[in-house]
């Protein structure tokens, strides 16, 4: 008996600022968090979250994960004491490539200093595995505590194969989510040299004159439990992870399969995990990416499975904060949740000019009202990355 | 060009490097353990860098096993460089 699954607390550190609601707040208003061209976690300030210990002993990504970590464990009621036995509850963290700035702080103390300056905390601070390490040591989980790695889906992976543990009862519950801090020298002209950033520095998903994506930064942690214990222990559940969808393309490195199909089998697998059709989806919260190559192709899979003629709303949140890499899909399904739970489509932000044969309802100008008509709010948030990993989550929200 | 090893000036040195460990000013003296101060092993290794850096001495995983206070760390710096 496959068990359900809930989501009971939420966090987020984005370029929106602190807090999973600051986020849903900000985009539904139609804000923007890139400012030259990048998506920094600007209001986040290390040392009002963290000890001098904690900020010294984590490099920035690890940092996000510990603080968008603490507002969804409060939020859970967690703080005060674990609700569940601590060797069943386990931490799963995605991240696209953890601790870059530290690597390129100690590759240039190694090139300038020598081998003998090298900070000995090098190693563990940049390791893809410190955020699932730091949150397990803070909260003391002692359950199966690991990082996941797969790019731009990581942060999505993190959730659907915590989502699988608690379902086939390997854990009561599981700390997951996505972090990435990314916005450095090595990584920035790393991606500016496979062109696949906006050289207008502008994040315009699913429009014609898209010219590439804008890089952010940040996190968000969800807390998923079973869904009898959080019952039984009168938890306040905010949505049901109903299903999780994941293929490969086996096509590029980069660039998506052109016709969207690996992307259209994550869905038609999202969909048949939670036992749901596509006339039962409400909203999609896209993947746009505002790259040429992504946006359509993701356009093409969304109509082979939800329909030529879908009138579902497609919003891009990257359209406001940019591309979160590693924790895009943990934020972006932190955001759809919150926009199921106010019924609420946000825009595409800078949406405005069409390109023929994309032709979906990508929610511009301003958020929408949903139209439920009295189902439950069941949306898909949609992550694909480099290395052709798709994977789509089914939320509902409670 | 290390610096000139006095008793005086490794305590200095080890007292001005402490707090960027997270340790407050006040809970240092020669008498305070590691332990109770929250300084580990990786603070430990950090400190011997900067303990190397300034009087060319280095302590090796056995010293650092050995040091409890500060002020072991303090002798031990001059009795090395010594």
């Amino acid at each position: 008996m496959r068990r359900e699954v809930v989501v009971t607390g939420i966090g987020a550190v984005t370029p929106l600022g602190v807090g999973a609601r600051t986020l849903h707040e900000r985009w539904r208003a139609g804000v923007s968090g890139i400012e030259n061209g990048e998506g920094v976690a600007s209001e986040f300030e290390p040392t009002d979250h963290l000890s001098v210990k904690e900020v010294r002993r984590a490099d920035r990504f690890t940092q996000f994960a510990m603080v968008a970590g603490d507002e969804a464990v409060a939020e859970a009621g967690w703080d005060g004491e674990l609700p569940y036995d601590p060797a069943r509850i386990d931490v799963v963290i995605g991240t696209g490539i953890g601790g870059i700035g530290t690597l390129e702080r100690g590759k240039e103390i190694l090139m300038e200093q020598g081998a003998r300056k090298v900070p000995p905390l090098s190693i563990p601070l940049m390791m893809s595995n410190a955020a699932p390490a730091a949150l397990s040591m803070r909260y003391k989980l002692l359950g199966n505590s690991f990082g996941i790695v797969s790019a731009c889906s990581a942060g999505a992976h993190g959730i659907g194969e915590a989502a699988r543990k608690i379902a086939y009862g390997d854990a009561d519950a599981v700390v997951t989510g996505g972090s990435e801090a990314s916005l450095t020298p090595l990584a920035r002209a790393a991606f500016a040299a496979l062109d696949a950033l906006s050289p207008s520095g502008v994040s315009r998903p699913f429009d014609a004159r898209r010219d590439g994506f804008v890089m952010g930064e940040g996190a968000a942690i969800l807390i998923l439990e079973d869904a009898e214990k959080a019952a039984e222990r009168g938890a306040r559940v905010l949505a049901k992870v109903r299903g999780f969808g994941a293929t490969s393309d086996a096509y590029h490195l980069t660039a998506p399969d052109k016709e969207g199909a690996g992307a259209a089998a994550a869905i038609r697998k999202a969909l048949e995990d939670s036992g749901t059709e596509p006339q039962d989806i409400v909203y999609v919260n896209a993947h746009g990416t505002s790259t040429p190559l992504n946006d359509r192709a993701e356009t093409k899979a969304i109509k082979a499975v939800l329909g030529e003629d879908t009138e579902i709303p497609v919003s891009s949140t990257k359209s406001a904060i940019g591309h979160l890499l590693g924790a895009a899909g943990a934020v972006e399904a932190v955001a759809t949740i919150l926009a199921l739970r106010d019924r609420i489509a946000p825009p595409t932000l800078g949406y405005e000019e069409p390109e023929e044969g994309m032709d979906l309802d990508y929610v511009p100008g301003q958020a929408r009202q949903l139209r439920v008509n009295g189902k439950p709010a069941i949306g898909l948030s949609n992550s694909f990355g480099f290395g052709g990993h798709n994977v789509v989550l089914c939320l509902e929200a409670t | 060009m290390a610096a000139t090893v006095t008793p005086e000036a490794v305590e200095k040195t080890i007292i001005e490097a402490l707090p960027q460990f997270g340790v407050e000013e006040s809970d240092i003296s020669r008498d305070a353990t590691f332990e109770d101060l929250d300084v580990d092993s990786l603070d430990l290794a950090e400190l011997s860098q900067i303990i190397e850096d300034e009087y060319g001495v280095q302590l090796k995983g056995d010293d650092v096993g050995r040091i409890k206070t500060v002020g072991d760390a303090i002798d031990m710096v001059v009795t090395r460089a010594g």
